[in-house]
């Protein structure tokens, strides 16, 4: 393993977030406290606890899962589909370094990113509700993988897309809804018994609730199918990206 | 002389059946300066991306220091740097950023020693704190040049390197060519300017339609091919050249004042004394005497016209 070739690839990735610290930081931020002010003080107020948990506080898990799945996929297309579309590509293509150390750097670069902001959101969060962590370390596990799966996806992504209306399209049409539709801010069990199977079809629901469960122990789906839809979609998306690389495809004619 | 650079039967046809490059086949010697030239559209830049790992090749090996470019990747690569043809630099990154991310990049410990050394040659240590969109394209240029010398390489690509430079900077390269020559790095670079492969490279490839038409010493090629012409101007003019001198491939100027004689470099030069003998019997006065030989890009022209000869 090529650890300076990776170590290059994450600090040169990096440096454009810390160049844009402000808005990575302050962008989250704003938007989160919206979600509160929205869904938590002026809705919120009129639903009930749902399973026993303010309505405010519930909806914190399924918050911090919308920012880091929509902005470890649009840090990961981003990293990968600039250097594409400004050419820099062909100096990672052309070095000594194989396909998972350029996946381990950009992957890697996009998941620290969207952590970073998922942890922010959590930060934010407590000024607004009383947060409790029942399984703090199966809260970190499912934030770091989903931080990692979506950015590797992002990744997929970035490969795929020929131009920036195509970057946008996948996100906007396909994870913002699933997300949405996830249970970021309902309990599936709040659903028609018709929809209710039909979201278990949604890969996010089960991160959502895993993740939920992890806060409150509350899920509508086991923690233990959270753990494997997870760990599938993960495996899923490496193989995927070992199979760009070893064809070529869209990287090297 | 130790062989840096074979390659062996390369092509590469495109997915849309465009034949990039056939059967290619040739060696660069360890220090020794290979300028490619060809037209547009030759296979010059295929070449260049199948050998640095940017095109897969759809035929032929090629092996660099020994390591074969596909199944010993790492040690092949990590010999080879490469400047492309197009300018392609993150712009918002800071010069010393971008030099210091392609050492890492091509696997070497962090070096600003290094780095300052390649920054300097290029002329870039003022300009290391400034964002690239700052700089001219110029100065872009040497950054990439910069990046490619970072990680120390031993074979040095130069793709078409002096594509939109002033004549300083061109001059400037052809020196830092020339200075990592003599430090024992091999470079290979593509040129639409006949003048750069002259100035600089020791041999000449010529591709042409995906092929490697011809591959020899420059002198070698020069003299080989290279006509030389005698301008004889007459003191008076004549209407048409005396027939004692109709042997000789000779043509006459429309003022009736010059005669020009051409003939191959590698010809004796008794044709000449001949010549002048025959002026000199034929009452013909000399009042100056020019000689040219044709350049690399006469040569370089009449091969790509006439391919097959």
């Amino acid at each position: 393993m090529n650890f300076r070739s990776i170590r290059a690839i994450y600090i040169f990735e990096m440096s454009r977030f810390f160049r844009t610290l402000l808005q990575s930081f302050v962008s989250p931020v704003i938007s989160t406290c919206l979600y509160f002010v929205v869904f938590g003080a002026a809705i919120g107020g009129r639903i009930d606890a749902v399973d026993g948990v303010s309505y405010g506080a519930f909806i914190v898990p399924g918050l911090i899962m919308l920012s880091v799945m929509t902005q470890a996929v649009s840090n990961a297309s981003f990293g990968i589909y600039f250097p594409k579309f400004i050419g820099t590509i062909y100096e990672v293509l052309s070095a000594p370094v194989n396909f998972l150390e350029i996946v381990i750097g950009y992957v890697g670069a996009a998941a620290s990113k969207a952590l970073f902001i998922g942890l922010v959101i959590l930060a934010t969060s407590l000024f607004f509700v009383d947060i409790e962590i029942i399984h703090p370390f199966i809260l970190i596990f499912l934030l770091v993988v989903t931080c990692i799966s979506f950015s590797l996806l992002g990744f997929i992504l970035g490969i795929w897309a020929n131009n920036f209306e195509q970057l946008q399209l996948v996100p906007l049409l396909i994870i913002t809804p699933l997300v949405f539709l996830g249970g970021s801010f309902y309990s599936i069990s709040m659903l028609p018994k018709f929809w209710q199977v039909v979201s278990l079809f949604n890969p996010v629901v089960y991160l959502i609730s895993g993740f939920r469960w992890a806060f409150y122990n509350n899920s509508d789906v086991s923690i233990a199918a959270s753990l494997f839809a997870i760990t599938i979609f993960t495996v899923f998306c490496i193989f995927i990206i070992f199979l760009i690389f070893k064809t070529g495809w869209r990287l090297r004619p | 002389m130790t062989n840096m650079l074979s390659i062996t039967g390369l092509s590469k046809r495109y997915n849309d059946g465009q034949v990039a490059l056939e059967n290619v086949s040739f060696d660069v010697n360890e220090g020794e300066i290979l300028a490619l030239l060809g037209p547009n559209g030759a296979g010059k830049t295929t070449l260049i991306s199948a050998v640095c790992g940017l095109v897969v090749p759809t035929a032929g090996q090629v092996t660099v220091g020994g390591f074969d470019t596909r199944s010993n990747y790492r040690l092949a690569r990590s010999l080879i740097g490469l400047v492309p043809q197009e300018i392609a630099l993150e712009p918002f990154e800071k010069v010393i950023n971008t030099v210091r991310f392609s050492r890492g990049l091509f696997g070497k410990s962090p070096n600003d020693d290094q780095i300052e050394i390649v920054l300097r040659q290029l002329s870039l240590w003022d300009k290391k704190d400034s964002k690239i969109l700052q700089l001219s394209g110029g100065m872009k240029r040497r950054v990439l040049i910069a990046k490619a010398l970072a990680h120390e390489p031993r074979v040095l690509f130069l793709d078409e390197p002096s594509a939109g430079v002033d004549v300083e900077l061109r001059r400037d390269m052809w020196k830092l060519v020339s200075d990592l020559k003599s430090q024992g790095v091999t470079i290979i670079l593509t040129t639409h300017y006949i003048e750069e492969a002259e100035a600089i490279a020791d041999r000449v490839g010529v591709i042409s339609k995906g092929k490697l038409i011809l591959l020899e010493e420059k002198k070698a090629l020069m003299k080989r091919m290279g006509r030389k012409k005698v301008e004889i101007s007459l003191q008076s003019p004549i209407a048409v050249i005396p027939v004692k001198l109709q042997n000789f491939d000779l043509y006459l100027s429309n003022d009736g004042l010059t005669i020009n004689y051409l003939y191959d470099a590698k010809a004796s030069s008794n044709e000449i004394t001949k010549l002048l003998n025959e002026i000199s019997i034929s009452n013909l006065q000399i009042s100056d005497l020019k000689t040219s030989q044709s350049s690399l890009e006469e040569i370089f022209v009449s091969l790509i016209e006439e391919p097959s000869k």
